[in-house]
C-alpha cells in the first residue's frame, strides 16, 4: 500500500521505537499533523516555543539514553529550534529534529516562512539531510537515527518540503544502515590498551578524570569497577556527574574553574592521568600551558578528533568507553601485576590534606538564605535520589557542587553551549521519561525567564516539577565576574524588575511558594514534595552577592584556585 | 607552517562542498585552493585541498574531515611522493613585439596558445604552481588582461591510491 510522506514519517518513529514528540505545529508541517492526529502510537507533546520543544527533547535523550525528537515547522520554526540544536551538539546528545520545508517548486524564491534550514543548523549537527524524493524518506530517517545514536552521539536535522509529505509511495523501513563514509571505532587498540595498562599499573600519583562521554556510552558499571579495583582517585566533568557515585569515598567531585581543591590540586600533580570520555575543555583545563605538567596522558574517546586536540596525549584510545574500560579490566584481571601500594597511599595521604581544606565550606547560619544551602538541604531531603535539571550560571555551579550524584543520568545541564532557558523544558522531558520520579529544576530568575511559556506545557500534561528558583535578583555569574574583573560595575546584570513568581506559578495554574527565611527552606522543600501531582514553584530568595567558590581565574592553572 | 594537500573522496551530494567550506571557516583553518569534481564512479567526488599549519592543526584538519558524515576517505598527498598540476588560461595583449615575445615564452614553457584574435592570444599552461609563477613572471613586461587558474590537482606517485575500497 502506498503511504505519504507525513504517514511515512510516522511509520519511521513507530520503527524506532519513539513514544514522544516534542514539537510545535506551522503551514509547512500541516501534512505531518495530520498524520499525527490519525494515530495514537507516537505522543505529540505540543510545546509553548520550539526552543522548549528541543531542550524537552534533549532532556528526554539525557536522562533515557534514548534519541529525543522534535518537530518543527519551516523559517520560524526551525530557527528558534537552533538553540536547543547547538545545545544538544555541543553536548554530543542524539536527537532528531524535523524541520518543515516550503513546497520544492518554491525553495529558492524567498517564500513565505522560508529559510534554508540544512544551511543555518549545518554548524551545529552532527549531519543533516534535504530529503527531495518522498522515495527516500525511510532510508533518510533510517540513516538520521543510526548516525544520531552511533559513535559520538549528536543531533540531525532532517528538512522536508511540504509536496515531498503530500507524496505517496510504498513504505518499507531498511532493517540495517551500512554507510560506506560513517563507521566509528568501536574497540580499543590492544596494543594502546597494553601500554596504557602498563602505565596505569606503575603509576605512582595516578589520577582518574571522566566526562559526559561515559554517561553517553552508558560506561558507568565499568567505570566503578575500573576505579574500585586501582582504588585511584576519580574526578568527573560537569558533564560526567553521577558515572562514579559522588557519595564514595575515591570521588573527589567536579574539576575545573568551580571544581574542589582537592581534584584540581590532584589532576595538577598527578603522574599519569587517565582521562575517559572527556575531551579537555578550557572550563576544565584551565591555563592549557600549565595543566598536568607531570602527566602521561591517556585519552579514552569515541571521537578522534576529541584526541589531542586541545592537551597532546601520550596514549591516545579510540573506542566506546565501555568496550575500552572492559578491554581495561580484563587486562588487570588476567595480570599479576599490581598498583604500586605504599606509592599510592602517600598520594591519597597527600589528596587527604588537600581534601582537609574543605573547599565547599559556606556559612550556614547566614540569616539570609544562601544558595548552597537550599541545594544541600535539597539533597537531603530527596536523599539524592531527584533528577536535577539545571539552567546556566551560579545555580547551575552550585548544583553541581552540592547535590551528590551517585547515578548516571541523574544530572542533566547544558555544559557546552550553557544555554540559559535549558533548564524548565528539559525537565518536562526528562519528567515525561520518568513520569514516577521526583524531577527537579534548579534555575535562577534570569535563566527561568528565558523559557518561563513552557509552564503551560506542564499544565497541559500534569507534569508535577519542583522548580527550585535561586533568586538574587542578579544574573549571579555575570555579577560575579563583574565584581572580579570589572571592579563591581555591575552593568546591565541586575534586573530592576521581576514578576512575582509565586502569582506567576499560579497564573498558569501551578503553586507557588515564595521562601525568605533560612528556616523555612527545608520545609517548603518538604511541602513541595509532597505535592506529588503537582507542579510547584518554590522561589527561594537569597543573598544577593554570593559568590561561586572555589575558582580558577581565567589564565590561571588548576593549581592557582581562588577560595573562599 | 607547513603547506598540505589533502585530497578528498566525498559523497557526491548537494551540500558536501559546503560542509567542508564550513568546516575550515567555522575552526578558522586556512584554504589557500579547493578543486572538486566528480570520479569515475559518478556517486563520489574528488576533492583536492591545499591548506597549511602546524603539525597539531593538519592532524586536527584531518581528524575533523573524517568525521564529517559525507566524506569517505582522506589522504595528506604531502606525506610522500606525489605530482602535483595546475591549469592556468591567460588572456594577454599580443599587438607589436609582443606578438612575437609571448610566442617565444609560450614556447619556453611548454604553454600552448588556443585562442588567437588581432590583439590577443589566450594560453593554457599546465604545471606544479612554481612553474605558472614563473611564467607570470616572464610575462611581466606584456599587459595581462585576465588569469585563470584552477587550483591545485594532486596524485600520489606509485602504487599509493586514494580510492572508496581498498
Amino acid at each position: 500500500m502506498e503511504l505519504t510522506g507525513a504517514e511515512i514519517i510516522i511509520e519511521c518513529l513507530k520503527a524506532e521505537d519513539v513514544e514522544h514528540v516534542f514539537g510545535y505545529p506551522g503551514g509547512a508541517v500541516l501534512h505531518i499533523y495530520d498524520a499525527f492526529f490519525k494515530q495514537d502510537d507516537v505522543k505529540h507533546i505540543l510545546v509553548r516555543h520550539e526552543q522548549g520543544a528541543t531542550h524537552a527533547a534533549d532532556g528526554y535523550a539525557r536522562s533515557t539514553g534514548k534519541p529525543g525528537v522534535v518537530l518543527v515547522t519551516s523559517g520560524p520554526g526551525a530557527t528558534n529550534a537552533v538553540t536547543g540544536i547547538a545545545t544538544a551538539y555541543m553536548d554530543s546528545i542524539p536527537m532528531i529534529v524535523i524541520t518543515g520545508q516550503v513546497p520544492k517548486p518554491l525553495i529558492g524564491n524567498d517564500a513565505f516562512q522560508e529559510v534554508d534550514s540544512v544551511g543555518i543548523t549545518r554548524p551545529v549537527v552532527k549531519h543533516n539531510f534535504l530529503i527531495e524524493d518522498v522515495k527516500d524518506v525511510a532510508r533518510v530517517f533510517k540513516q538520521a537515527f543510526f548516525v544520531a545514536t552511533t559513535g559520538r552521539p549528536g543531533p540531525v536535522v532532517i528538512d522536508i518540503p511540504k509536496d515531498v509529505t503530500a507524496h505517496k509511495t510504498e513504505f518499507s523501513y531498511p532493517e540495517e544502515m551500512i554507510m560506506r563514509s560513517y563507521s566509528p571505532t568501536v574497540k580499543g587498540h590492544p596494543g594502546q590498551v597494553k601500554r596504557a595498562i602498563d602505565y596505569i599499573l606503575s603509576a605512582e600519583r595516578p589520577m582518574i578524570y571522566t566526562g559526559g562521554g561515559v554517561i553517553l556510552g552508558n560506561g558507568s558499571e565499568q567505570l566503578r569497577k575500573f576505579t574500585r579495583k586501582l582504588g585511584y582517585p576519580i574526578t568527573q566533568t560537569l558533564m560526567g556527574l553521577g558515572a562514579f557515585p559522588a557519595t564514595d569515598k575515591q570521588s573527589l567531585g567536579m574539576l575545573g574553574m568551580h571544581g574542589t581543591y582537592e581534584a584540581n590540586m590532584s589532576m595538577h600533580h598527578c603522574d599519569v592521568l587517565i582521562a575517559i570520555g572527556a575531551r579537555f575543555d578550557d572550563r576544565v583545563t584551565g591555563n592549557l600551558e600549565k595543566f598536568c605538567p607531570d602527566a602521561t596522558i591517556i585519552h579514552v574517546d569515541v571521537d578522534p578528533a576529541s584526541i589531542s586536540k586541545n592537551v597532546r596525549v601520550d596514549v591516545p584510545i579510540v573506542g566506546e568507553v565501555v568496550q575500552v574500560l572492559n578491554e581495561f579490566n580484563e587486562a588487570l584481571e588476567n595480570t599479576d601485576r599490581v598498583p604500586n601500594a605504599s606509592a599510592i597511599e602517600k598520594w591519597w595521604a597527600q589528596i587527604n590534606e588537600w581534601r582537609s581544606q574543605d573547599c565547599l565550606k559556606y556559612d550556614r547560619e547566614s540569616e539570609i538564605i544562601k544558595p548552597q544551602f537550599v541545594l544541600e538541604k535539597m539533597y537531603e531531603v530527596t536523599n539524592g535520589g531527584a533528577i536535577v535539571t539545571s539552567d546556566v550560571g551560579q545555580h547551575q555551579m552550585f548544583a553541581a557542587q552540592y547535590y551528590g550524584f551517585d547515578e548516571p543520568r541523574r544530572w542533566i545541564n547544558s555544559g557546552g553551549l550553557g544555554t540559559m532557558g535549558f533548564g524548565l523544558p528539559a525537565a518536562m522531558g526528562a519528567q515525561l521519561a520518568h513520569p514516577d520520579d521526583l524531577v527537579m529544576c534548579v534555575t535562577g530568575e534570569s535563566s527561568i525567564q528565558m523559557c518561563i511559556q513552557e509552564l503551560a506545557t506542564c499544565t497541559q500534561y500534569g507534569l508535577p516539577l519542583k522548580i527550585i528558583n535561586l533568586n538574587n535578583g542578579y544574573m549571579g555569574m555575570v555579577r560575579q565576574w563583574q565584581e572580579f574583573f570589572y571592579d563591581k560595575r555591575y552593568s546591565n546584570s541586575h534586573m530592576d524588575v521581576q514578576p512575582d513568581f509565586k502569582m506567576l506559578a499560579e497564573a498558569y495554574g501551578h503553586v507557588g511558594i515564595k521562601v525568605e527565611k533560612p528556616v523555612d527552606v527545608e520545609p517548603a522543600l518538604r511541602e513541595a514534595i509532597a505535592q506529588k501531582d503537582r507542579l510547584v514553584f518554590l522561589d527561594f530568595i537569597t543573598s544577593q552577592e554570593e559568590n561561586v567558590y572555589p575558582m580558577i581565574p581565567a589564565g590561571a592553572g588548576l593549581n592557582e584556585m581562588i577560595l573562599v | 607552517m607547513m603547506r598540505h594537500i589533502i585530497s578528498i573522496l566525498l559523497e557526491n551530494e548537494s551540500g558536501a562542498l559546503s560542509r567542508v567550506a564550513g568546516l575550515f571557516s567555522a575552526r578558522a583553518y586556512n584554504i589557500e585552493s579547493l578543486t572538486v569534481a566528480p570520479t569515475d564512479d559518478p556517486t563520489l567526488s574528488r576533492m583536492t585541498l591545499v591548506t597549511s599549519g602546524t603539525d597539531d592543526i593538519i592532524e586536527q584538519i584531518s581528524k575533523q574531515l573524517n568525521k564529517l558524515i559525507d566524506v569517505v576517505k582522506i589522504l595528506d598527498l604531502t606525506e610522500d611522493a606525489h605530482i602535483e598540476r595546475e591549469l592556468m588560461l591567460i588572456k594577454v595583449q599580443a599587438t607589436g613585439n609582443a606578438r612575437d615575445e609571448v610566442k617565444r615564452l609560450v614556447e619556453i614553457f611548454r604553454a600552448r596558445i588556443i585562442d588567437v584574435t588581432d590583439t590577443t592570444y589566450t594560453i593554457e599552461i599546465t604545471g606544479n604552481g612554481a612553474k605558472l609563477d614563473a611564467f607570470m613572471e616572464a610575462l611581466s613586461s606584456i599587459t595581462i588582461h585576465e588569469v585563470v587558474r584552477s587550483g591545485l590537482l594532486g596524485i600520489s606517485r606509485g602504487d599509493r591510491v586514494l580510492a572508496s575500497q581498498n
